[in-house]
């Protein structure tokens, strides 16, 4: 799926987490902004990349800022982000989910 | 109407669907049904994340033995399709249908369902859904609506709504609401499926909750939808069992279970003859009581 456009979702509310993505030339860049970045870094920045390649994802700047979200909202987020990057929030990627 | 063995649905806890936090804890307080709200709790731009969000924790959080429900956005709105695709992809109990009017609108979304079961592989007929009743129109076609459908396991009024369109707006007394609710109510029992009271929003009257509680319990509604989960256990203490009717209950099935044993088809007891609805009664305080804690698993009430 192509970048289109620089897209936001979440909030920096308790529990969420906030994802900016943008274009990129090549490769996904996320720079994670956690409380918890030094237990749960890792697996944050997992959850992001695997969606983002389960959405078939190649090129990407992401921004994230963590407060706390589990893994099912980090997923959810990040595939809204991309959605709304792309532009193709009112046709899903069924699959992905 | 679905397959109702006869289900408590006493609370109906409203969660706001873009809520993480809530989304999250929504299976910690014991409602008997959670409802995941894409509607009205959700603004315009944040349709498709609350969407999302409530897919994504259906998918890997426990809520225990509740009934899980969705409300989707209305039928008018450019979300509907997407929010039933991806609510019956999810494998949501069931799907709540907002400002029904007509039973038209409830076999559309019936179609609807059906196809995204075919679509994404599920059992067919395994989404249930509901309807609220939310408008003048709405309550007069209640009972059409009720019967709109196969999957239907409930109707709810809802207030603020209707009583904007009615002209009031919501009295202590509840006054305004009396024909909506009966409405509603003989709607769902002459259909055979549930019926759910609206919320009472003012969470420091309580006394107020409580008399509108007794009130929709007296008439005879299952329960009641909830915004706060302070109200969870003030429900569930209205509808809880006394001992004198637990007792009475227990003797009613000992009753029948000693007719069986004798192959006698009238059952009496204390020489009075029991027939169905003191059968069906007393099932139904039993099933109060055991949700309640009153009783043990061979129905003995426990005192307190």
């Amino acid at each position: 799926m192509e970048i289109k456009k620089t897209a936001i979702a979440g909030t920096l509310e308790s529990s969420d987490i906030q994802l900016m993505i943008s274009q990129a030339d090549s490769g996904i860049a996320i720079d994670l902004q956690s409380d918890v970045k030094k237990v749960f870094g890792d697996q944050i920045e997992a959850v992001i990349t695997t969606t983002l390649n389960e959405m078939g994802v190649t090129s990407a700047k992401v921004k994230a800022v963590d407060k706390g979200a589990l893994d099912c909202v980090i997923k959810a987020r990040t595939i809204a982000a991309v959605q709304r990057a792309a532009e193709t929030t009112a046709t899903p990627a069924w699959e992905v989910l | 109407m679905a397959e109702n063995e006869e289900r408590l649905r006493r609370t109906m806890m409203f969660v706001p669907g873009n809520n993480p936090a809530m989304v999250k804890d929504a299976g910690i307080y014991g409602a008997d049904s959670i409802m995941f709200d894409l509607e009205d709790s959700v603004s315009l731009p944040e349709k498709d994340a609350a969407r999302l969000l409530v897919y994504e924790a259906l998918q890997t959080q426990d809520y225990g033995t509740a009934e899980m429900v969705v409300r989707v956005n209305g039928q008018d709105t450019p979300f509907y399709d997407n929010d039933v695709k991806a609510m019956v992809k999810a494998g949501i109990d069931v799907i709540r249908l907002p400002k029904a009017e007509s039973p038209e609108m409830v076999q559309k979304l019936d179609a609807d369902i059906a196809a995204a079961e075919k679509e994404f592989g599920r059992e067919a007929g395994s989404t249930h859904l509901m309807a609220a009743i939310e408008s003048a129109k709405g309550v007069l076609r209640a009972a059409d609506i009720a019967a709109a459908s196969d999957r239907m396991i409930g109707i709810a009024l809802s207030a603020e709504d209707y009583t904007t369109d009615m002209k009031t707006h919501r009295y202590p007394d509840g006054r305004e609401l009396e024909f909506a609710r009966n409405m509603v109510l003989h709607a769902a029992r002459a259909a055979g499926v549930a019926a759910f009271d609206t919320v009472f929003t003012n969470m420091d009257d309580t006394e107020g909750f409580y008399r509108e509680t007794e009130y929709i319990h007296q008439l005879g509604f299952d329960g009641k939808s909830l915004v706060n989960p302070r109200q969870i256990p003030m429900v569930n203490k209205v509808y809880e069992p006394t001992e004198a009717e637990i007792k009475n209950a227990r003797n009613v099935i000992n009753a029948i279970q000693e007719a069986k044993l004798k192959g006698s088809g009238v059952i009496s007891m204390n020489g009075q003859m029991v027939d169905r609805p003191v059968v069906l009664r007393a099932q139904r305080v039993m099933k109060l009581a055991k949700a309640s804690n009153l009783v043990d698993e061979e129905g003995n009430y426990l005192e307190k």
